[in-house]
């Protein structure tokens, strides 16, 4: 039940809704819990609601992270 | 998929758990409770368990509104939907919880109650406007991410002047459930499990931020780590909650800041604080009757709570006795240690609510971890 998935909005709608697209598919939800969304936005999406906006920065600075921690388990070369 | 895929690098996967066994002291235990069932299910599903050194262990926590719903909130239920009237609507995974007398909503529906499974509150509302003749009422269920939508419901359903639209509330709020693990973990008793720290909920803290975490963290000197549900997001997690046992320290970290920060959402925080209030207390399965748990329908939106609505009278019901799921959502058996295991109770013939939904622990480890435990046996 708690299992939320990115999604990436294409196109707003009227009533707070929104298009979305997930893996190439298209769905229509509620993006009413969220403020100043933009097209080209990722979002997580649970129940049919946008929870939240996703923060590419903070994505790609976990991420560089990650392969900074991995990087220190490679053998020195 | 983006902002998943990358997340799920097995190379990198295997990387960090190098980083991982070197970091962790060798003669000492880390026992860390993951809260979700998303958790769970990650663990059971990409197999970090075996991943990680002995001397890290994985105990699955709560974390499952399915699993914590006490089977007389499903009794009551089932009686809601045996009303002529009703029309009621509810998330996919609830439709096979036994209630007691192994009853379930599916059996009603099959009986001829009119059960719809939705995938979101948007469509029981467009029921209700489709359907003004009957009561159409909303299950509603799940911790502080499906509170939202559900006080969204409510305000639109306010707003569309929808007389015969109601919610059956069964919201519920992680923060008390984790006081209630601390305060019983009893340090002495060896069939307690004692815990070094949390990985704390992804979606949850996404609309409530991390600051409702601090206070455990300081109160119960233990660590957090707020960590997303891909692999490894959760091994990352792992590998910050070590470290915040070897120095010793007992914060809030954040490992899921690409969709959580301190304060959370507060257009999601105020739509619920608008609609509902806190119960006095609310029963879980498992962990019995917690003070202030629980969610009810404000008195000014009594019209749209079935509970007022309907005088449903409220219903307890025991748990079969040899179901295990109370000491297991506690982190103190496995499902494994579960007599009916596999054999009487498996996801097509659930006698417990872990094994229903997906992200419950005995139906995690039933998909993804039994056959491990044969290896195990056999080597
Ligand atoms: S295996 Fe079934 S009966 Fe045993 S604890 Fe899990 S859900 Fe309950």
């Amino acid at each position: 039940m708690c299992l939320a998935i990115p999604a990436e909005v294409t196109e707003l709608l009227p009533d707070e809704m929104a298009r979305v697209n997930i893996d190439g598919v298209g769905k229509i939800i509620s993006v009413a819990l969220i403020e100043n969304l933009k097209v080209g936005d990722y979002v997580i999406l649970h129940v049919g609601y946008a929870l939240t906006r996703i923060d590419p920065e903070e994505a790609r600075h976990t991420l560089a992270l990650l392969a900074e921690l991995g990087g220190v388990a490679e053998p020195a070369s | 998929m983006k902002y998943v895929d990358e997340y799920r690098d097995g190379n990198r996967a295997r990387q960090l758990a190098e980083v991982i066994a070197a970091t962790a002291a060798p003669d000492r235990l880390y026992r860390f409770m993951e809260f979700c069932g998303g958790h769970t299910h990650a663990i059971s599903r990409y197999g970090l368990e075996d991943l990680l050194p002995d001397n890290i262990r994985m105990i699955h926590g709560p974390g499952c509104p399915v699993c914590v719903l006490p089977a007389g909130r499903i009794d009551m239920a089932i009686a809601l939907a045996q009303r002529p009237e009703v029309t009621l609507c509810v998330y996919g995974d609830l439709m096979r919880v036994p209630g007691s007398q192994r009853n379930s909503l599916l059996r009603a529906k099959a009986a001829g109650a009119d059960v719809r499974m939705v995938y979101s509150t948007l469509d029981a509302i467009a029921i209700a406007e489709q359907q003004p003749a009957r009561e159409v009422v909303f299950f509603a269920i799940g911790f502080e991410t499906t509170t939202p939508p559900s006080a969204m419901a409510i305000r639109l359903a306010t707003e569309k002047r929808l007389g015969n639209f109601s919610i059956f509330c069964n919201h519920v709020l992680t923060p008390p459930a984790i006081q209630a693990i601390l305060d019983g973990v009893d340090l002495a008793d060896p069939d307690q499990v004692a815990l070094d720290g949390f990985v704390g909920p992804a979606h949850v803290s996404t609309v409530i931020g991390t600051r409702p975490y601090e206070y455990f963290a300081e109160t119960f000197a233990k660590p957090v780590v707020i960590a997303g549900f891909e692999p490894l997001d959760v091994m990352q997690a792992i590998l910050m909650l070590v470290q915040q046992v070897n120095e010793d320290r007992h914060q809030v970290e954040n490992q899921y800041i690409r969709a959580v920060n301190r304060d959370g959402n507060q257009r999601a925080q105020a739509a619920v604080a608008e609609i509902f209030e806190l119960r006095a207390q609310f029963e879980w399965r498992g962990l019995g009757l917690i003070p202030h748990s629980g969610l009810k329908l404000k008195p000014a939106y009594a019209g749209f709570d079935a509970e007022c609505r309907f005088e449903m009278p409220e219903l307890t019901a025991a748990d079969n006795p040899a179901c295990e799921c109370g000491t297991i959502l506690r982190g103190v058996k496995k499902p494994a240690d579960c007599k009916l295991f596999g054999t009487v109770c498996t996801p097509d013939n659930p006698m417990g609510s872990c094994m229903v939904s997906s992200e419950g622990a005995c139906a995690a480890h039933w998909t993804y971890g039994r056959f491990r435990d044969i290896q195990r046996k056999a080597s």
